[in-house]
């Protein structure tokens, strides 16, 4: 049931990620991949929200561990990082690094603050 | 066809460099896959990503963590997962012909496999159990773990790539997508 679940969560997951890495894309023009790091941040957002609460362990691996883990992304992520570095765009890849750990922080933190003051 | 207008403003260096593992619409290849084949190109994402992340799931009920301990599953699954984005990107450069290639294999599967939010939130909880030394330690030997991993990957593909053009394959041919 878990295994199912998080195969299930990952199969929406990660075409969400797909898609609104396009939609974030076209509508900015630089090398720096915000695409990846708007789905990063926003993964840590909502999985720090789900993970202060006592889900159900069939809705934590549908929606933690599949879905929200799916929407987010480290390969990606690290090649970008690489990729930037590698292009003399050492600057970028360091912000790519620092905004998407720091971001990816913050939001979680937010998101379990949330969570935390919702069930008290 | 093969170079289009959006490759032109790029420099050289980011020429060479091989495309986004997701989606990069600077390649006019990828900004028309979703309209030409929409549900064979999110089919195929949603496919990998699954299997990507029963993977993922796996290496967590092999390597179990509790509260304040070293999450070794997840730092083991994003550093190969970056070992093997930096091969596939080289040959996903290789061969443009294996349109769905990056999409099932890059975005989904591995795309799948690692996971970001899992690991910001393992920090976090290894902050909150009063454990910030193994949060750092974990935070950066995931980072550099992974950008090396990525160079060593992408190192290897390409020596592999090399030694096919030696051979005369016409795979080794470069075309950029």
């Amino acid at each position: 049931m878990t295994w199912l679940m998080v195969a299930l969560g990952a199969a929406v997951g990660a075409p969400l990620r797909y898609l609104a890495d396009r939609f974030v894309q076209a509508r900015h023009d630089s090398v720096f991949p915000w695409g990846t790091h708007a789905a990063n941040a926003t993964a840590c957002l909502l999985l720090g929200f789900t993970a202060a609460l006592a889900l159900p362990p069939a809705v934590a691996a549908f929606a933690g561990t599949g879905l929200l883990g799916a929407l987010s992304t480290y390969s990606t992520f690290g090649y970008e990082t690489y990729r930037l570095a590698r292009t003399g765009a050492r600057f970028l890849a360091f912000a790519n690094a620092a905004a998407s750990i720091a971001a990816g922080l913050g939001a979680a933190l937010i998101g379990a603050a949330i969570a935390r003051s919702i069930t008290g | 066809m093969s170079t289009g207008p959006g490759r032109t403003g790029a420099t050289a260096a980011q020429a060479d460099a091989p495309v986004d593992p997701d989606v990069d619409l600077r390649s006019p290849g990828q900004v028309r896959e979703l309209a030409r084949r929409p549900w064979a190109v999110i089919g195929a994402i949603a496919a990998g990503g699954a299997i990507g992340a029963t993977a993922r799931h796996a290496a967590d009920v092999l390597l179990p963590h509790g509260p304040g301990q070293l999450p070794l599953s997840t730092l083991l699954v994003n550093v190969s997962g970056a070992l093997l984005i930096g091969a596939l990107m080289v040959a996903v450069e290789a061969r443009p012909g294996a349109r769905l290639m990056r999409p099932f294999l890059g975005t989904g599967v591995l795309g799948g496999y690692t996971t970001f939010s899992t690991h910001v939130v393992d920090v976090q909880h290894l902050l909150e159990a009063g454990r910030p030394g193994w949060a750092l330690l974990y935070l950066g030997g995931t980072l550099f773990g992974a950008l090396a991993a990525v160079g060593i990957g992408v190192a290897a593909a390409e020596a592999a790539v090399r030694a096919a053009r030696g051979r005369g394959g016409e795979h080794g041919r470069k075309e950029p997508r």
